[in-house]
């Protein structure tokens, strides 16, 4: 796999995502779901892009097309600078050992009736690890490499707590030395004092193996904590870009206002002086999304324009992008 | 002023195959009239179980209330059984709570309506026709659009959001005197969060209610509680007012929980978390030292050799369970 120029991993042009929704006995289409619209963006090798967003705005179908784990309606995802788009899957198999996942829920993405040295393994085997020898010591290896103990090899997942059992994700996902994982929602279904420990694994691996993240949560002060950029999503569309401590300072888009200023803080003489802007309605459906720009129904600054025209991001220098006609 | 609330000395003890849970073992606090407290710890801790003693919501067998008294106004509601009539006009009609997930604590089979009516029908005594009537207003006033129409709609059609305002309609219909809500936004989105919360505290505002938040999330309790207790492992090992607590924590487990959180404005480069080393300990057969004992960065030979400690004071109104205060301030 050959490193492109311009030393991104991961770059992502207009991609589209929709899934059909059927109705009747024939299954006729009656519409879209339009998951992921027009996306774009790029991850720079050792960096870390955070993605957040309420449930349902389409950060976890970003990360599955990037994996290729769904086939995106249109638009290009290059990966390592060959484009990935509208490969087949015997075409995507040397790629899928350079990407790895760890998914939210460690009880149901690990199979209870494997044992760990098994799950940790399985992508040697798939991705033709033969010698048994090589095999035990990179199982080994990856054990301590995520902070578990190597004579907990034959245990299976019930035995290991919430934490362990996200490392063992980890594990897996490292298997194959890829460059590039897709952390889905690590720490948010882990107790509070359990999230530091994996947040700062996930630090430490990235600086020891050069790792490059694709982060995807709904937690505002965890993403901005670990990445680099942050993106924000809202109803499947990219509405800001910005590096963490600029879109920390610095918030453009309202929707990026309104979410850190939900954010509770743990210090109550901040909080009581802190203003909290509550949006008003829900986020709507996203096969009937308002027309224009997205966020309009809720928007306090919006004006006609905006319910008829689509803001495209713009970049308003240091590579903070935000897609809002009144910035 | 007496206090509206008083626990005393509650244990709640689950006896199960493997052995003995002591879920929750000699919890003690007490909510003044129109008080937000905060009742935080992770999860395990017995923070639920402590709300549902309360209420006598505990199944039995395995569950059973071993010790203590829950005074309301005087009257320990643990002298009544839990089916009593008594505990049955206390239970949603003076102390009404909201739980964690509103999609499996509302019947799926059942109108909103029906399950709004209900409440103010048995403790009201109200005709079907004026709990429609009550029930709509209800329903106006937790923000949802077009109530009335909206009565006949099953819990289904509605959203996360919408279904924990309809759970705050439903604990708020009787006029209760305490609110208990047990996680009420886990489950949901921060922006929805936000706006759950600031829905709670206006209508406890509007009722005179008091109002319990029980929570995993520090950031939640820290702007709208004014006294907080921070429980572990079945007990609560610090208590006081909510500056104190966040400014000031005195107990290694407020300060390493405290210190585990990224906080907004933060990146990695600017502070490293510290994490609580080990793991929330495991309630069955707990040993009589102090349990955050193995995960103390402050463990000393009097911590290994005592039992538990007691509450003691620290400050006005503070309380930790600690003997390492008295050598010197954490």
């Amino acid at each position: 796999m050959n490193q492109n120029d311009s030393g991104n991993v991961v770059e992502i042009e207009n991609l589209k995502m929709y899934f059909p929704i059927t109705r009747g006995l024939l299954r006729r289409k009656a519409g879209d779901i339009k998951a992921v619209d027009d996306v774009s963006f790029t991850i720079k090798k050792n960096e870390t892009l955070g993605l957040v967003g309420e449930s349902g705005c389409g950060k976890t179908t970003t990360g599955r097309c990037i994996l290729r784990l769904c086939k995106p309606t249109s638009g290009k995802i290059m990966f390592n600078g060959t484009d990935i788009s509208a490969m087949k899957e015997g075409q995507l198999r040397p790629f899928r050992s350079n990407m790895g996942a760890i998914f939210q829920d460690p009880y149901g993405s690990l199979n209870p009736r494997q044992m760990a040295r098994t799950i940790i393994g399985m992508p040697l085997i798939i991705h033709g690890m033969k010698k048994k020898r090589q095999y035990d010591e990179r199982v080994e290896e990856l054990f301590n490499l995520v902070g578990l103990d190597p004579s907990m090899m034959t245990r299976v997942p019930h035995e290991f707590s919430g934490g362990q059992r996200q490392r063992l994700g980890i594990a897996r996902a490292l298997a194959c030395q890829p460059s590039l994982i897709i952390c889905d929602e690590p720490v948010s279904a882990l107790d509070v004092s359990i999230q530091a420990q994996i947040i700062n694994l996930l630090e430490e691996l990235q600086e020891k193996l050069g790792l490059t993240y694709l982060f995807i949560a709904h937690d505002l002060s965890v993403v901005q904590h670990i990445s680099n950029r942050v993106a924000v999503m809202y109803l499947g569309r990219i509405i800001e870009i910005a590096n963490s401590r600029e879109l920390y300072e610095n918030p453009l888009h309202p929707y990026t206002k309104a979410l850190l200023s939900a954010i509770p803080m743990p210090n109550p003489v901040i909080e009581k002086k802190r203003t909290r802007i509550v949006l008003k309605g829900e986020v709507p459906s996203s096969a009937t999304p308002p027309p224009g720009c997205h966020f309009h129904p809720r928007c306090n600054i919006a004006i006609d324009e905006c319910k008829v025209e689509k803001p495209q991001l713009i970049n308003t220098g240091n590579g903070h992008m935000v897609a809002c006609c009144r910035v | 002023m007496a206090p509206l609330l008083r626990v005393e000395n509650l244990k709640t003890y689950f006896r199960t195959y493997r052995g003995l849970v002591k879920a929750v073992d000699g919890v003690s606090f007490e909510i003044n009239e129109k008080e937000i407290i905060g009742l935080v710890g992770e999860s395990g801790c017995g923070k639920s179980v402590t709300m549902l003693s309360i209420l006598q919501l505990i199944s039995s067998p395995p569950g059973e209330i071993v010790n203590g008294k829950v005074k309301y106004e005087g009257q320990d509601l643990l002298q009544y059984k839990s089916k009593s009539e008594a505990m049955n006009s206390i239970r949603g009609a003076k102390i009404a709570m909201i739980f964690q997930e509103p999609m499996t604590s509302l019947n799926p089979v059942l109108t909103i309506g029906r399950q709004l009516t209900e409440s103010l029908e048995i403790h009201l005594h109200m005709s079907p026709q004026a709990a429609k009537e009550r029930a709509s207003e209800l329903l106006h006033m937790v923000g949802i659009p077009d109530a009335k129409s909206r009565l006949s709609a099953y819990p289904h059609q509605f959203s996360g959001g919408m279904r924990q305002r309809v759970m705050i309609a439903i604990a708020l219909s009787c006029n209760p005197r305490i609110l208990i809500a047990d996680e009420p936004t886990t489950a949901v989105d921060v922006t929805t969060q936000a706006q759950l919360l600031e829905l709670m505290q206006d209508m406890v505002n509007r009722f005179s209610t008091s109002l319990v938040i029980v929570t995993h999330n520090l950031g939640v309790v820290a702007r709208y509680a004014e006294r907080i207790y921070v429980m572990y492992s079945g007990r609560i090992v610090e208590s006081g007012w909510a500056n104190d607590i966040f400014l000031n924590p005195r107990h290694p487990y407020t300060i390493g929980l405290l210190k585990c959180v990224p906080q907004l404005g933060e990146t990695r480069q600017e502070r490293k978390l510290v994490p609580i080393k080990g793991l929330p300990p495991n309630l069955i057969n707990m040993p009589a030292t102090c349990a955050f004992l193995p995960r103390c960065d402050f463990a000393s030979d009097i911590c290994r050799s005592n039992p538990w400690p007691s509450l003691e004071a620290v400050g006005e109104n503070h309380y930790i369970a600690c003997y390492y205060h008295k050598s010197e301030k954490p």
